[in-house]
């Protein structure tokens, strides 16, 4: 059982170091941009270049919070 | 449609999803290490093996965009953490490290299995092989030649897998501190554009389109460094002047 939630809490540990790494906020832009650019895609708006936008003011806020 | 018309085609076409692949995989491997990226890229296409030999030309019912959103956001994410971490050792050190170890790279695991570059290289097989299968499956079935379908694609990952091969020594070359920063920026490229793709939206001119975003994001990426350098710069000078 200790062998069990040992393994499964270093599996969580492992994808939240992966997805969210040291600054939660970016996968946060990132996550928020995809559903944005889903539902302006749905609603027929051309909206591929939302996410790249995001991802790239995502970094800059991130490493000015970081000591830039 | 003739053979040699159904040969070239697949080739082509399974050659521009065998680069990214190889990227994917050389990328990583120079950063974080061979031999976990080996394993991911060995049971990446051990599964795809069986989901081939499982489904056989059914293979197009898998939801590729579903895979392509997931897979996508991912190395999105994860290409961004590089990227961050790139920006901040150029800015720092310059391009400093060349010829060091991978394995000296940032929270590279001195024994067993290194995870990350194993899922990296894991999803970056699966889902260009499965895009590789589809497009076999799809002229094979259309031209009614599945035999020179396959030939063609193998002929593609034969031919570019090599060239990636070779170009591993060269990749070496690369600074360390700038490689993070380089695998940085492809990886959030590829998985910008699967991700965004997966979502259903057309790329302004399609599969070119990572061309363009490997170009924003670099070009991102040397702004913040230029930025960060002339920070490191102003605090020297304020350090001298004490």
């Amino acid at each position: 059982m200790t062998l069990i939630l040992g393994w499964l809490k270093g599996f969580g540990l492992f994808w939240y170091g992966f997805v969210v790494g040291d600054d939660w906020t970016v996968a946060a832009t990132v996550a928020a941009a995809l559903v944005a650019t889903g539902l302006l895609h749905a609603a027929g708006v051309a909206a591929w270049w939302l996410a790249p936008a995001a991802a790239v003011a995502a970094v800059g806020l991130s490493l000015r919070r970081t000591g830039w | 449609m003739s053979h040699s018309s159904v040969f070239v085609t697949t080739f082509l076409a399974a050659a521009v999803e065998v680069i990214e692949m190889v990227i994917i995989v050389v990328g990583v491997g120079s950063v974080r290490g061979w031999r976990s990226t080996w394993l991911g890229a060995g049971a990446g296409f051990g599964v795809l093996a069986a989901l081939v030999l499982a489904l056989g030309t059914a293979l197009r019912a898998v939801p590729i965009g579903a895979l392509r959103l997931v897979v996508g956001s991912l190395l999105l994410v994860f290409g961004l953490q590089w990227l961050r971490k790139g920006i901040r050792r150029v800015a720092a050190n310059g391009l400093r490290g060349m010829g060091e170890r991978a394995a000296s790279a940032e929270g590279v695991p001195a024994e067993g299995v290194d995870w990350t570059a194993f899922v990296l290289s894991f999803k970056g097989v699966l889902l260009e092989g499965l895009e590789i299968a589809f497009i076999v499956v799809s002229f094979g079935l259309a031209a009614q030649a599945l035999g020179t379908s396959v030939l063609g694609a193998v002929a593609a990952l034969v031919v570019v897998a090599g060239a990636g091969l070779l170009a591993v020594g060269w990749v070496a070359r690369i600074p360390r501190s700038a490689l993070q920063l380089v695998v940085g920026t492809l990886l959030s490229s590829f998985g910008t554009f699967w991700a965004v793709q997966g979502l259903g939206v057309a790329w302004p001119g399609d599969e070119a389109a990572i061309l363009g975003l490997v170009g924003w994001y670099l070009l991102a990426a040397l702004g913040y460094v230029a930025l960060g350098r002339r920070r490191v710069q102003r605090l020297d000078v304020l350090e001298v002047g004490r």
